[in-house]
């Protein structure tokens, strides 16, 4: 079976004063290749944890992570990921940041040399590939570790926050840039956003999960990724369904936050 | 006293030369910090000042040079130098029947390290007669001023006065000539004036220590050239750093690695960190002797430490993202350390490594005064027994020119080999 497999995972951390946190509870989901799914919540509802299991950083306390036909017992390759920021390699310009991965898998510059400048050109960092990290704006970083990503081929990407830290405007260019390399590569995208607006505009699948203890609240499947692809994004904010859509989200995370703010921690 | 006067002048002169520079020096700096407010506060809006720095290293040796009437300074600067030259005082025996006659006593003041040569006198009349004395500069002389007289102190003669002045036993009395006082004996205590400068025995004048650079430089100290004396000091911190880093830095990165390691050597280096190396150098003469392998020894075990600790706070200083990202880029555990960990810890590292430095330059003069048949702290321990201080200033001021120039390479280094330092 190709694509990704979420089984049944739950995630629960021992506390030192002997009682422990249920992070993620039961959360299933299967991704078909080439999709894109956002995923959206409250602080504490796991969605972090979710991502670290899939990318193999942590191992679930139940359940497993099956990528093509295989479980996930730790990172790989297959699944790149993309971090909010601080993960690039200072001591690296940009073009030994972005040609890392087949570098460490002993492949010549023959073989991926085309490929890191294709990506260089896409993300338009051409004219810096021989900057130091430090020299380059935050908006530039990550689309340093966005082609990073992207250079090793993985089947999967995974992406935590990875526009956080960034402007408006910037963030808005850079979601422009997911859409369009997301349609160019066919690539199993998943990604972790704090944002509505920005989960609304790049998940073909939009997943909002609810806290203590983490799991899958309501599951969206959303045309407006599609309509973004090569287009405005401005102009998807208008389209048909959008704004009650976000105002619905919005309501739905709102609770939760109320409901968290006004209870004590559950703690098992 | 002097001491305090030194530190008078040296505060009037930070005072004085801040405003004068203040009033007198127009800035034409336009960079972006020349244009920020608020300066108080802002450590980075804060940058040494040229003029102080220079005014400060001129300061110290106007004072060096000041009180020791150094001849590379105008005189009008000196402080007062003490009396040389020829003087004389009167004094009043009284005989034991109360009559009174006065004498004249010539002092010959030589000056620091000249032979004393008593002045030829003319004994006069009266039952005193007139003495010749020398004394050094600054020094105290007995004057037993009855060896020519007809009357002695034997037969209950005294002196009454001195100058015209009365004096007794256990008074003293200071004039334009000196300062006298009378002996439990009652014989003159004659002090001429002293002035302000210091004695080349306690502190040589700038070009005494020149000169004697010169000299060692050209012939060499207790059977070893200068460049010798500073090349073996110099080597064995080289030698010993290098053999501290290339075990601690490994063992630091163990320790930062696994749990084995960390657990293992944690106590031993705990416990040895706080350990001054100084304190290893009985145990290493008793060990190893005086030779050159105690000593490497020595400073192997003082950059240990903190090469392993500084090793191990740059594993701990991973951005676990990094680590993250590499691994989710295909590489190996050991291409990690290669690419991620090494390189992530290189700026740690090189603090360690001035640390290092400095702590095994200053262990290495301190291991060379107890005892080494040459290196620099050897040179200044040998030539304080001998009282020659600008041999030891000398020997000081060379130490601190080279650690000095030490941390300005590692300095250097660190700009060159880690440029991302603090920038990420």
């Amino acid at each position: 079976m190709s694509g990704l497999s979420i089984e049944n995972i739950s995630m629960r951390f021992d506390l030192p004063n002997g009682k422990s946190v249920q992070a993620l509870k039961n959360v299933s989901l299967h991704l078909n290749e080439g999709e894109l799914l956002s995923v959206l919540g409250p602080s504490g509802c796991g969605k972090t944890t979710l991502l670290n299991i899939v990318a193999g950083f942590l191992a679930p306390t139940e359940g497993r992570v099956v990528m093509n036909g295989h479980a996930v017992t730790g990172p790989d390759a297959e699944r790149g990921m993309v971090f909010q920021q601080g993960a690039l390699f200072e001591w690296m310009n940009v073009r030994e940041n972005v040609s890392f991965g087949p570098r460490m898998r002993g492949q010549r510059e023959r073989t991926w040399g085309s490929h890191v400048d294709h990506l260089l050109d896409v993300t338009g960092l051409r004219d810096f590939k021989d900057k130091a990290i430090f020299e380059l704006s935050g908006g530039m970083q990550q689309r340093v570790a966005l082609a990073r990503c992207l250079a090793n081929d993985p089947d999967v990407i995974l992406m935590d926050e990875p526009l956080g830290a960034l402007d408006a405007l910037t963030r808005e260019k850079m979601q422009g840039l997911v859409l369009k390399l997301w349609k160019e590569t066919g690539k199993t995208i998943i990604l972790i956003t704090h944002s509505v607006e920005e989960a609304l505009l790049l998940g073909e699948r939009l997943l909002v999960m609810a806290p203590r203890p983490g799991r899958i609240h309501k599951e969206y499947r959303l045309p407006f990724a599609e309509m973004g692809v090569g287009g405005d994004l401005r102009r998807v904010k208008k389209a048909d369904g959008y704004a009650s859509t976000r105002e619905e989200i919005l309501a739905m995370i709102w609770d939760m936050e109320e409901e968290i703010m006004g209870r004590v921690e559950q703690v098992q | 006293m002097i001491g305090l006067m030194i530190l008078l002048v040296y505060v009037a002169v930070f005072v004085a030369s801040f405003f004068l520079v203040r009033f007198l020096v127009r800035r034409t700096t336009t960079d972006f910090t020349a244009r920020k407010t608020v300066t108080f506060g802002d450590e980075s809006a804060v940058v040494s000042d040229r003029f102080a720095s220079a005014i400060s290293v001129i300061t110290i040796f106007l004072i060096w040079g000041s009180f020791t009437g150094s001849a590379w300074i105008p005189k009008f600067l000196h402080a007062p130098a003490p009396f040389v030259g020829d003087t004389s005082f009167t004094y009043t025996l009284e005989a034991p029947d109360g009559t009174r006659d006065d004498a004249t006593v010539y002092v010959r003041v030589t000056g620091y390290g000249q032979e004393l040569i008593n002045p030829e006198v003319d004994p006069g009349d009266g039952f005193a007669k007139n003495d010749g004395v020398a004394v050094g500069a600054s020094r105290t002389a007995t004057i037993l001023f009855d060896a020519n007289d007809a009357v002695t102190r034997k037969d209950g003669a005294k002196v009454v006065a001195i100058d015209g002045a009365a004096i007794e036993e256990g008074t003293s009395l200071s004039t334009s000539t000196g300062r006298f006082a009378l002996t439990d004996k009652g014989a003159i205590s004659f002090t001429p004036p002293r002035g302000l400068q210091m004695e080349p025995i306690w502190l040589p004048a700038p070009e005494a220590v020149a000169s004697r650079l010169v000299e060692i430089a050209k012939d060499g100290y207790r059977g070893s050239s200068l460049w010798q004396h500073l090349g073996y000091s110099l080597l064995r911190v080289v030698a010993g750093f290098l053999f501290g880093a290339i075990l601690g830095i490994p063992l630091g990165y163990a320790m930062g690695l696994s749990n084995w390691f960390r657990g293992w050597f944690e106590p031993i280096v705990e416990f040895m960190r706080p350990v001054p190396p100084l304190a290893l150098i009985p145990l290493v003469i008793i060990w190893f002797g005086i030779g050159e392998t105690g000593k490497i020894i020595l400073l192997f075990l003082a950059s240990l430490w903190i090469m392993a600790i500084a090793a191990r706070a740059g594993v701990s200083g991973v951005n676990i993202t990094k680590v993250h990202a590499a691994y989710s880029l295909g590489a190996s555990k050991l291409q990690i350390l290669r690419h991620v960990i090494v390189p992530n810890s290189l700026p740690e590292i090189f603090t360690g490594a001035r640390v290092a430095m400095g702590v095994c330059w200053g262990t290495v003069v301190a291991a060379e005064l107890v005892a080494a048949s040459e290196g620099a702290g050897m040179m200044i321990m040998v030539a304080s027994k001998f009282q020659l201080t600008d041999i030891v200033l000398m020997g000081i001021i060379l130490i601190g020119l080279i650690g000095f120039g030490i941390d300005i390479l590692m300095r250097r280094a660190e700009r060159w080999l880690v440029p991302w330092k603090g920038r990420s």
